[in-house]
């Protein structure tokens, strides 16, 4: 079967430093993975070049098995492969539902509508209130996003996402800035996600990489360490060594589930 | 039929280039002068000032009003009008500029533009609603022959103050500290802030020197850019394409692009007279959108 | 949840309009002597309403909108001195004059925004002026255009010496277009359109059509412009260059701010409040009228943020909070 998304020997070269250096990663239907590493290993470099803010030196990038490799952002997100931001990236002066609302008239095609009343297009709203709802959000969707607190803009951020129908979905550190308390809210909403999406997971938090991920990469100076289950990526003795260190074993050790 | 034969065709030819070359030259010198003032202000404290032009009208009506009323020489008024201006400049900073600094672009304009109809209003009010005669000093009014043609010895000392301008400018940007804490401050403000440079003072500071650069530039250019209540709107288009083709802050290129527009204008009006000055403004809005809309695809292609 | 989206609830009409436009049917009767300013008022609020679509609403900043006014006027004038004589196809086609210079130059110039942006909009208005100011044979200069004159509008109404017959005319454009506007405003193109205007590489990134969005947006201002122009045009029966002008560029910008900016009304009221200000402060002397405005923009832009609605809604949200209810 085809891999949702699937990149070979992706490499990115800034100067004389080899920053992604042939990564080859395979997220099948419905995957959930996480990719974790130290500060520096990549991560970020990756990330962009899969939305497409920045273009691969060689390598090739297959969404759904069409070669996506020089392809806009737009592009991407039009076929399916849609990202969050490390810092939330919303409409800030509109509130939850207009935020949704957007992005749903956009993936239905309703945004080139100039004489249809928006506020009438009852199918448009009932989608982006059902996404609102399935992320919890339900009580705040007048509210502006200026007004909700981080790990609420947090939410919002995969619910623009998943309006847009993603197939392959980019959650760029989602956990990052907020409060363990609504970590546990966002990690709800993230099991809820439908299935049948595949979901790449950027993370440096490992309580979150545990609950979530069913399949871990370990990317270490622009290279893929080792991919694997959670449990064995975090018993791997190669692993501790070369990514976490002496400060990492604590972390690593400590990470029990704890919700 | 006339005949012309070569040597003929050569003068002429010798003689419009000459021409373009220093009546541009010494335009470009005043659009510089009046522009290079905003391309700082602009560049460090990221305002959109539509009231530049304000300044240099005032420079220019505080030195003739001051060689008119009082006899003073040019020598004296000039300087004595830059001071002047810059020092209101600072009040002005404080009590409307300093408001704005974070505002959005549409406030700025908005602003910025009432300060400007203020300006002109408050010209007409003190001096008249015409244009503002003011007599060159005989020095400057004479002839002098170069040898291809005979000009008017103000052209040559605009172009010398120019020369100057650029000598001083360049030394005071890149060879004194108060330069180096100024090109920190407008590369990133935050970070200056946080090696300790006092922001607001730098920005009063400059925003003081671009108004005194702007009155100089109303002052010595006075015969090539006349008086009149309306002169703060009049140039204005023209200062502001010299600054957004530069960019924000860079004072190098700043030279080049007004002397540019200066003789690119001057060769205009020579040559086809009858279409005015609109060939420079299309020459340059190809240029801004190439310079801008062409970083902008690149930028969000990527 | 007592609480609605603002934004998706645009097309529903508020009783409380209705008073508006009784207000300017009613000038009619109460003012038949005034009747050339109340049509010039009609007229400057439907090319503010063109302003709004672009600035209010798009979030496009520009200081040559007279550009497409001055287009539709010129058109106007000119087809009517070519013969062309009825008023309405007239006026459309003076709408579509200007729509297409904005259909060609709006997707260059769409790519630009702050500085750049504002400059090339003031350079282009620029060199229509001098164009216009050059093509003396066409444009008549400096002396304008005046031997033209229209048929009966719907072949029913003649133009009145009094003009009454024009100041309906226009107030029927400027009806027709706000209805028009309000639908765009308040559809899926309008909400996109605001979503542009908050974080234009957000919209981007949701796989919006940004620049195509934002001409169309562009161009359906310079259609209602260009209107407006031709509007002019016919009613005053003399076009001049003035209509390219930079000042008029800025009076619709002013005009604006006062009423309020992205409000429906806030052009419709802006435009009266400065004709009227204007009107009598320049019989008294043309420069004191801009100290007046430079003092309006300033205190609009210091301490009315939102203009003249943007200060009754304050007002309004006051109350309610002053009677301990949240604004619904």
């Amino acid at each position: 079967m085809t891999a949702a998304l699937e990149t070979f020997d992706l490499c990115k070269t800034f100067g004389a430093l080899k920053v992604v250096d042939r990564v080859s990663l395979r997220l099948p239907q419905g995957a959930r993975h996480a990719l974790i590493g130290p500060n520096g290993a990549g991560k970020t470099t990756l990330v962009q070049l899969l939305s497409g803010v920045l273009r691969a030196d060689s390598g090739r990038i297959l969404l759904a098995g069409a070669d996506i490799t020089t392809s806009s952002q737009q592009r991407r997100v039009k076929q399916g492969l849609v990202r969050t931001f490390q810092v939330t990236n919303l409409f800030r002066g509109l509130s939850v539902l207009e935020n949704v609302f957007l992005a749903v008239s956009e993936r239905q095609g309703a945004s080139r509508q100039m004489f249809a009343a928006a506020g009438r297009r009852r199918d448009l709203i009932e989608r982006a209130e059902a996404i609102i709802e399935q992320l919890g959000l339900a009580g705040d969707r007048h509210r502006r996003i200026s007004e909700i607190a981080y790990g609420q803009q947090r939410l919002v951020e995969i619910a623009v996402a998943l309006s847009l129908d993603p197939k392959v979905l980019l959650l760029d550190e989602p956990a990052a800035g907020i409060p363990s308390r609504e970590t546990s809210l966002l990690l709800d909403a993230v099991e809820r996600l439908p299935p049948d999406i595949a979901i790449l997971m950027i993370e440096h938090d490992m309580h979150v990489v545990r609950r979530f991920a069913r399949e871990v990469s370990v990317l270490v100076g622009g290279r893929i360490l080792m991919t694997g289950l959670p449990h064995e990526v975090m018993s791997s003795q190669e692993v501790h060594s070369v990514y976490l260190g002496q400060a990492g074993q604590k972390r690593f050790t400590a990470g029990v589930p704890h919700v | 039929m006339p005949f012309f034969c070569g040597h003929h065709l050569m003068d002429a030819l010798l003689s419009s280039l000459s021409f373009v070359t220093l009546y541009g030259l010494s335009y470009g010198v005043v659009l510089f002068t009046i522009s290079i003032g905003l391309v700082v202000t602009m560049g460090l404290m990221r305002v959109i000032n539509m009231a530049h032009g304000a300044f240099a009208a005032l420079g220019g009506y505080v030195a003739v009003s001051l060689m008119n009323a009082y006899s003073v020489p040019f020598a004296i008024a000039v300087p004595v009008a830059v001071i002047a201006v810059a020092l209101f400049g600072v009040v002005i900073e404080r009590l409307f500029y300093a408001h704005i600094y974070t505002a959005s672009e549409l406030d700025q304009v908005l602003l910025t533009v009432g300060l400007a109809y203020v300006a002109v209003a408050g010209l007409n009010l003190a001096f008249g609603p015409n244009v503002f005669p003011g007599q060159l000093p005989r020095l400057l009014t004479a002839n002098v022959d170069i040898g291809i043609r005979t000009f008017q010895v103000y052209r040559l000392f605009l172009i010398a103050v120019g020369l100057l301008l650029v000598l001083v400018l360049w030394y005071v940007f890149d060879r004194t500290s108060f330069g180096a804490r100024l090109r920190a401050a407008v590369d990133n403000r935050t970070m200056a802030q946080a090696i300790g440079i006092d922001v607001p003072k730098l920005f009063s500071l400059v925003f003081s020197v671009g108004c005194g650069l702007a009155a100089l530039g109303g002052a010595i250019g006075y015969a090539i850019l006349p008086l009149e209540p309306l002169y703060p709107f009049k140039y204005l288009v023209l200062v502001l394409i010299v600054v957004s083709l530069t960019g924000f802050g860079n004072i190098k290129p700043s030279v080049w692009v007004a002397i540019f527009v200066g003789v690119i204008d001057t060769a205009c009006r020579l040559l086809f007279p009858s279409a005015g000055a609109f060939i420079i403004y299309a020459i340059l809005i190809g240029l801004i959108i190439h310079k801008h809309a062409g970083f902008l695809s690149r930028r969000s292609s990527s | 949840m007592t609480a609605r989206s603002e934004l998706l609830e645009r097309h529903s009409y508020n009783p409380i309009e209705a008073l508006y436009w009784l207000l300017l049917i009613g000038t009619f009767f109460a003012f038949p002597n005034y009747l050339s300013i109340a049509t010039t008022v009609v007229i400057m609020a439907l090319f503010a309403l063109s302003l709004d679509l672009v600035l209010g609403f798009a979030g496009i900043v520009t200081l040559g909108h007279a550009a497409y006014f001055g287009i539709g006027a010129y058109t106007a004038a000119l087809l009517a001195s070519g013969g062309w004589r009825e008023p309405i196809i007239d006026a459309v086609l003076a709408g579509l004059a200007s729509a297409g210079l904005a259909l060609m130059i709006g997707p260059a110039l769409l790519l630009l925004d702050g500085l750049p942006l504002i400059m090339v909009t003031m350079a282009v208005s620029a060199i229509l002026f001098e164009a216009a100011n050059k093509a003396s044979w066409l444009t008549g200069g400096d002396d304008g255009l005046r031997d033209f004159s229209f048929l009966p509008v719907f072949g029913l109404f003649p133009w009145s010496v009094y003009g009454q017959t024009s100041y309906l005319y226009a107030l029927g454009w400027l009806a027709l277009l706000f209805v028009l506007v309000r639908r765009v405003v308040s559809s899926p193109f309008g909400v996109a359109l605001q979503g542009i205007r908050e974080n234009r590489a957000r919209m981007r990134l949701i796989g919006s059509p940004v620049i195509g969005h934002l001409v169309r947006a562009y161009t359906l201002s310079a259609f209602m412009a260009g209107i407006a122009g031709a509007v002019h045009a016919q009613t005053n029966k003399f076009v001049s260059l003035e209509v390219l002008g930079i000042d008029t560029s800025v009076d619709v910008v002013v005009m604006l701010v006062l009423g309020g900016i992205g409000r429906l009304y806030g052009a419709l009221i802006g435009a009266p409040i400065y004709i009227l200000v204007k009107h009598f402060a320049a019989e008294w002397n043309p420069y004191h009228w801009m100290f007046i405005i430079g003092a309006l923009l300033i205190v609009a832009v210091r301490f009315g943020y939102g203009g003249l609605l943007g200060i009754l809604g304050r007002i309004e949200a006051w109350f309610a909070r002053a009677r301990g209810t949240r604004k619904p």
